[in-house]
């Protein structure tokens, strides 16, 4: 079909529109890229010239950056396995038992959720971890965090497991198999791929946030690379570009690799109506 | 091998009693077949047996204990799933070894079991694959497998072979009666297909919206149906029923209906009383008991000819009578029946059944009991 002069032009204007649309959103990205390599990176775009990893061998010796990503290593993981144990067992209780009113204790518990990990929540959070005297350490910040994602989590996994088909449990049970067993001999495998969808999104939470460690941490060498990253500031508060951009690069490794390995391992999936 | 007993077993799902106080005794090494029209309650009435479900109220009974709410894994019960519940994690031979897996058997022992059992059901050359690479018919024989591959008190089938072709169903239904006659197994097997009731069940238990009709060997399901619900859901194809306006006098039973011609019968006890609660009666004939007439035959019900379907060694003729309702005869011969547009059939007086007014059985008086 020949298209007619003004349908022709007005597809030109809407591709050049999305064209321009398109590379306003890929700038940053690309100056993600190419910064770290450059020796006299700015906030303005430059390619490399020449390219080198001297910031990267800055951002190495420096201590304090170099704990900070062990810190934000251990609180992602510490809340991933508490976030991910608990939800897996309490979402399958809810969905499998028959405990009148248990859709309603999901949908509170979801939006009290949205609550206590939001900025409004700070100071009573501020105030219950001091209180509790676990100011300034890691399980204050992996506590908090579970506590606000658990409710998701529990909400996604429920989803996931009530779409299971009871009769794998029940043909277990009856073959002579405790609940327990049962459990792990049938569900667990069966749901995995549900609880690596959790761990991934609760990992990526945990590893990206920056108000809540901020927050509750007081010492440098708890403070995970979120927060380090404000190290890399001058005292007149002017980044100190080079190291930020190469810092900032490692620091968005570990993410990326999660999810091409998850996604090699298991392969992303849609359930129940849940985008992973 | 144990006894199952029902004791005025009710099981309700807020207000829907699927299961409704029924009774029923099942011996030891007995082969009891549930059968019933869909939604009727035979798998609530199973998984009860399991442990799957508790009743609302009376009691289920294993080997004579009480096990109403004794724990799936402590009943020593086998059950093959309708939906099969293959775990999709595990191949066919950790499937069908799954039971004794739990029963702490070693690798080595389990595996040869297993193996040994879907040799029998022709699924032995899978071992390797995943529930979800073989087909609909595999995976209900690895169910079948799985529930046989341990010894058990009681077994349990939730229609097992529904998804087998004609071939291997019958292959399997003859494996079924023959583990039963060997090893004198206890099973209650749930089956839409009366066949197959009939061919594998020492008694059959007929259920209809969660009670039962009757329960009974076969040969007294078939010739003695209980009710008009029994009569037209046992036999391919069912009892022919027609409702009969009867005339009472002279110690005889004449029965009126469109298109139908039958002698006096004689009145009795049954009868009688039968007629007191309505005149209306049902008459029944089975399909198989109706014989194109020939002349002089005294028992006849005439239509204009519906269906005539040739199916090897038999035929089946079906004629409309003058109100509509139909009436099919199965007719044992391999040739096709050549018939004009009017058809009569006739039939012998002793294989009229006759239903009273509320549907049930009229009982000829002094009936001996079915061998
Ligand atoms: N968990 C449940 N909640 C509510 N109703 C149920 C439940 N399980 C079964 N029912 C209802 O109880 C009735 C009996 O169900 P059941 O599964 O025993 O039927 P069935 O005789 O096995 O039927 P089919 O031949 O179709 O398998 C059905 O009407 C069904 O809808
Ligand atoms: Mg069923």
């Amino acid at each position: 079909m020949k298209l007619t002069v003004p349908a022709f032009l007005g597809r030109m204007a809407f591709s050049a529109l999305a064209a321009l649309i398109g590379v306003v959103f890929a700038l940053p990205l690309i100056w993600f890229l190419f910064a770290p390599f450059n020796a006299r990176a700015e906030l303005g775009l430059a390619i490399p010239n020449p390219w080198t990893l001297s910031n990267f061998f800055t951002v190495f010796e420096n201590k304090f950056a170099m704990q900070a990503l062990w810190n934000s290593l251990i609180q992602s993981v510490g809340g991933v396995i508490l976030v991910g144990a608990a939800a897996t067992l309490a979402a399958y209780a809810l969905s499998r038992s028959s405990i009148p009113g248990k859709g309603a204790v999901t949908y509170v518990l979801l939006l009290f959720s949205s609550v206590v990990s939001g900025s409004a929540a700070m100071v009573p959070i501020f105030l219950i971890v001091s209180a509790a005297g676990l100011m300034d350490t890691h399980l204050a910040v992996i506590l908090v965090f579970a506590g606000g994602l658990l409710p998701t989590a529990m909400f996604i996994l429920r989803d996931f497991i009530d779409s299971i088909p009871k009769s794998y449990e029940e043909s277990a049970m009856v073959a002579g198999a405790s609940p327990v067993q049962a459990f792990f001999d049938v569900a667990l495998p069966v749901i995995r791929p549900g609880i690596v969808v959790v761990v991934v999104w609760a990992f990526v939470n945990i590893w990206g946030s920056f108000l809540i460690p901020f927050i509750l941490l007081r010492s440098d060498t708890n403070m995970p690379a979120s927060v380090a990253i404000y190290s890399f500031y001058s005292e007149a508060g002017t980044p100190t570009v080079t190291l930020l951009a190469a810092y900032a690069l490692i620091y968005s490794l570990p993410v990326i690799v999660l999810y091409l390995f998850v996604s090699w391992k298991f392969g992303f999936r849609f359930f129940g109506g849940i985008k992973a | 091998m144990a006894s199952v007993e029902f004791k005025n077993v009710s099981k309700s799902f807020g207000e829907f009693n699927a299961v409704s106080n029924i009774n029923l005794s099942i011996g030891d090494g007995e082969f009891v077949c549930l059968l019933g029209p869909s939604g009727c309650g035979k798998t609530t009435s199973l998984r009860m047996i399991a442990g799957l479900e508790t009743p609302t109220s009376g009691q289920v009974m294993i080997g004579g204990d009480d096990v109403t709410y004794l724990h799936p894994k402590d009943r020593q019960i086998s059950m093959v799933f309708q939906d099969y519940a293959l775990y999709p994690h595990m191949n066919l031979a950790d499937n069908i070894a799954y039971p004794l897996k739990v029963r702490g058997e070693a690798v080595a022992k389990r595996h040869g079991r297993a193996k040994e059992v879907a040799d029998v059901l022709k699924i032995g050359n899978l071992m390797d694959r995943l529930p979800s690479q073989i087909s609909g018919g595999q995976q209900q024989r690895t169910s079948l497998a799985r529930a046989l591959v341990y010894p058990s008190r009681v077994y349990l089938f939730d229609e097992p072979l529904s998804n087998l072709d004609a071939k291997l169903r019958l292959e399997a239904r003859g494996f079924l009666n023959h583990l039963q006659r060997d090893m004198g197994m206890t099973a209650v097997y749930v089956t839409h297909d009366q066949a197959e009731a009939m061919a594998l069940a020492t008694r059959i238990a007929v259920m209809d919206q969660g009670k039962i009709v009757q329960y009974a060997p076969p040969i007294e399901i078939y010739r003695r149906p209980a009710t008009t619900f029994v009569a037209n859901f046992v036999g391919n194809p069912p009892m022919n029923l027609v409702p009969v306006d009867a005339i009472q006098g002279d110690g005889q039973l004449q029965l009126r209906a469109e298109g139908l011609a039958i002698g006096a019968l004689p009145m009795s006890n049954g009868i009688a009383k039968a007629l007191e609660t309505g005149k209306t009666l049902t008459l029944g004939v089975r399909p198989e008991h109706l014989l194109i007439a020939t002349e002089g035959s005294p028992n006849k019900v005439s239509g204009k000819l519906f269906a005539n379907e040739n199916m090897g060694p038999e035929s089946l003729v079906t004629i409309e009578r003058g109100d509509g309702a139909r009436v099919t005869a199965r007719i044992f011969t391999d040739d096709h029946i050549q018939l004009t547009e009017d058809v009569t059939l006739s039939f012998l007086a002793e294989h009229v059944h006759l239903f009273d007014s509320t549907g049930k059985r009229i009982p000829v008086d002094n009936e001996a009991p079915l061998a």
